[in-house]
């Protein structure tokens, strides 16, 4: 476990991270922290790095240099399911649902790892394993039926409509229990009033599963709606961080967005 | 795969257990046709695991084949292999980095020589069809291990990439048989006992059926589908692809082994050339147009395919059909090669998708 901070524990922490392509630095000595049960927003403008910072965090990318600590114990470098089972899920920022699957399945597909019996008792269909699919479908209904997806449990989740895909993929990170829930833009490409049932449901997600939740997001009103702390990144470097109202007043934060007033 | 076809398919097996001692009756060249129907069911279902649903397109399934059926009737044949050194070469330092390599290559193929000669005398001393099961679990086993070994470069590979190393795997499988005098080499390997029968062919169709539904329908299964689907996507839910991905294809290399022991066993004469790349493109396309990944639909596919070419060398002996039909249909590889192209230019995404429908599809 980590350090007590603040009254709560550190559960994923960033610590002078970077990242290279080649010449250009696309992550360059970023820290930051999350602790247990916070909501942390992760802004900047295009570019800035916050989906490179996701995929690091995941595993997708391994750093160049820097720690990254979830719980207590390193994951730079792990391969992205080590660290799901670790307690990490995310989304993506373009949906990446799995097409060929029933609304169901999808969330099923997240199950795997909790599975209590061996890929051979699947083979032969033994005792164990119709126990095991029994308390899965109750699990996956239960979350289903959480988030109002009970019904189209059987619908191919390309169907969907595009607002319940979101929350589909949602249902579907949380399936694998995690601790910390990374949201890669949910908002995007949503209308007001699904912004506005989207930050009710993130709130109401973090709330009912006890989790931490890190979200890169666009859209300002989302992110200075419900987030405890924001990060804010600019070509690959953390320019600012603290509270919604410090971070709205911030000059450097105001600088990267509107460009600096001419003198 | 719910209880039903649990039933049906022990219900097939005994059917086909009960017809076996009888089966000396029919028409030989009907039953040879229906061994035929119980080979291509078990090599479509298996190659169906990698093909369809983990979406790993392999060319090399004979190369499993050819593999299964020359290990299995070796063994039943009781032939054994005679140990080998590699040469050692002369030349510079350089050189030290491919007599190591060499070194452990001959020591890996040595023990495994030595444990097919170990699995000999004991396949021999096994009364009736013991040996041949044996055999055919053996032919099995080293074809699973095959399998392991393309199933890693398939970490790397995707698409048109990982079809083209598994042909060459196929073709490699092929060329080492052609020059291994041990296995009769180019002369082809003969004189096996005919064990398999009506049984055997259709027990181990109805297991590779069974195996594979079971193992695609459970929560497991859902990760073949979801790598097949998008794998970043699927690491991202805690699922190990590389383990799916091998594990397919052990499995399928597996059962293809079983059919290329069945198939040894059945004719009697095995040659390199029966397990080259256009029995590979056979099988494939009893995927293909089965529809990748429904398991039901490859079955009717297989079956379709292993009837229809000596189906229409029958139609060209119809008296009652007009003659310029009947004279098309003796050349019914054209015909056979021409339905293909009609039938993918009508239904590309497979025969049978969507025909059958049930919860949680596949």
């Amino acid at each position: 476990m980590g350090q007590k901070e603040g009254g709560r524990v550190s559960l994923l922490k960033l610590d002078n991270v970077t990242v290279q392509f080649g010449g250009l630095k696309a992550v360059a000595d970023v820290s930051f922290e999350i602790r247990e049960r916070e909501l942390v927003g992760l802004i900047g403008p295009n570019g800035a790095g916050k989906t490179t910072i996701f995929n690091l965090i995941t595993g997708v990318y391994s750093p160049t240099a820097g720690r990254i600590e979830f719980d207590g114990k390193s994951v730079a470098g792990r391969r992205p399911y080590k660290i799901t089972a670790r307690g990490l899920a995310r989304t993506f920022q373009n949906i990446r649902l799995f097409p060929s699957m029933t609304v169901f399945d999808n969330v099923r597909c997240a199950c795997n790892m909790h599975l209590r019996h061996g890929i051979s008792h699947a083979l032969w269909r033994g005792t164990k394993v119709a126990a095991e699919e029994a308390r899965i479908e109750t699990d996956v209904m239960e979350l289903l039926e959480i988030f109002g997806l009970a019904g189209e449990r059987d619908l191919n989740c390309k169907s969907l409509p595009y607002g319940d895909q979101r929350r589909l993929e949602i249902v579907r990170a949380l399936a694998t229990r995690p601790k910390l829930l990374l949201l890669d833009e949910p908002a995007a490409g949503m209308n007001p009033t699904e912004k506005t049932e989207l930050m009710k449901l993130i709130r109401f997600v973090q709330e009912k599963f006890a989790l931490a939740v890190l979200l890169v997001e666009h859209d300002m009103k989302v992110v200075m709606g419900i987030c405890e702390r924001i990060c804010v990144l600019d070509y690959g470097q953390k320019i600012a961080e603290g509270t919604p109202s410090e971070i709205q007043s911030n000059p450097k934060v105001i600088a990267a967005y509107l460009g600096k007033e001419v003198e | 795969m719910n209880k039903n076809t649990k039933v049906t398919l022990l219900s097939c097996v005994v059917v086909f257990a009960a017809l076996s001692p009888t089966i000396g009756r029919i028409n030989p060249y009907y039953f040879d046709i229906l061994i035929g129907v119980g080979i291509s069911l078990i090599l479509a279902a298996g190659l169906n695991l990698v093909n369809g649903h983990t979406g790993q397109f392999s060319l090399g399934h004979a190369g499993f084949m050819g593999l299964g059926a020359y290990l299995a009737s070796a063994l039943s044949l009781g032939l054994k292999f005679p140990y080998f050194a590699m040469p050692v070469w002369e030349g510079h330092v350089g050189w030290y980095v491919f007599k190591a390599l060499s070194l452990v290559l001959s020591v890996a193929i040595n023990a495994l020589f030595w444990l097919h000669n170990l699995l000999v005398p004991l396949a021999a001393s096994l009364p009736g069809w013991g040996g041949f099961l044996l055999a055919l679990l053996y032919g099995g086993a080293v074809a699973a291990l095959a399998g392991l070994l393309v199933g890693v470069p398939s970490l790397r590979l995707k698409g048109d990439y990982l079809a083209i190393v598994t042909l060459g795997f196929n073709e490699i499988i092929k060329v080492i048989i052609q020059n291994a005098e041990p296995l009769n080499a180019q002369r082809g390997l003969g004189g096996m006992v005919q064990h398999t029968n009506f049984f055997w062919t259709f027990a181990f169709a109805a297991l590779t059926v069974y195996v594979v539904g079971n193992l695609v329908n459970s929560t497991y299964g859902r990760g073949f589908l979801a790598v097949r689907d998008d794998e970043i996507a699927a690491e991202a839910m805690g699922i190990n692809t590389t383990k799916y991905k091998v594990l397919a294809f052990v499995l399928a290399a597996f059962f293809a082994g079983i059919a290329g022991g069945l198939y040894a066993h059945f004719k009697q004469f095995i040659h390199p050339e029966g397990f080259n790349f256009m029995k590979s493109v056979d099988i494939v396309v009893m995927v293909i147009l089965g529809g990748m990944g429904n398991t039901i639909g490859v079955c009717i596919a297989a079956v379709l395919l292993t009837i229809l070419p000596e189906w229409l060398r029958e139609v060209s002996h119809y008296k009652w059909l007009p003659a310029w039909l009947q004279e098309m249909a003796a050349n019914r590889m054209i015909l056979y090669s021409l339905l293909l192209i009609i039938l993918m230019l009508a239904r590309p995404q497979g025969l049978f998708t969507g025909w059958v429908k049930k919860k949680g599809a596949a």
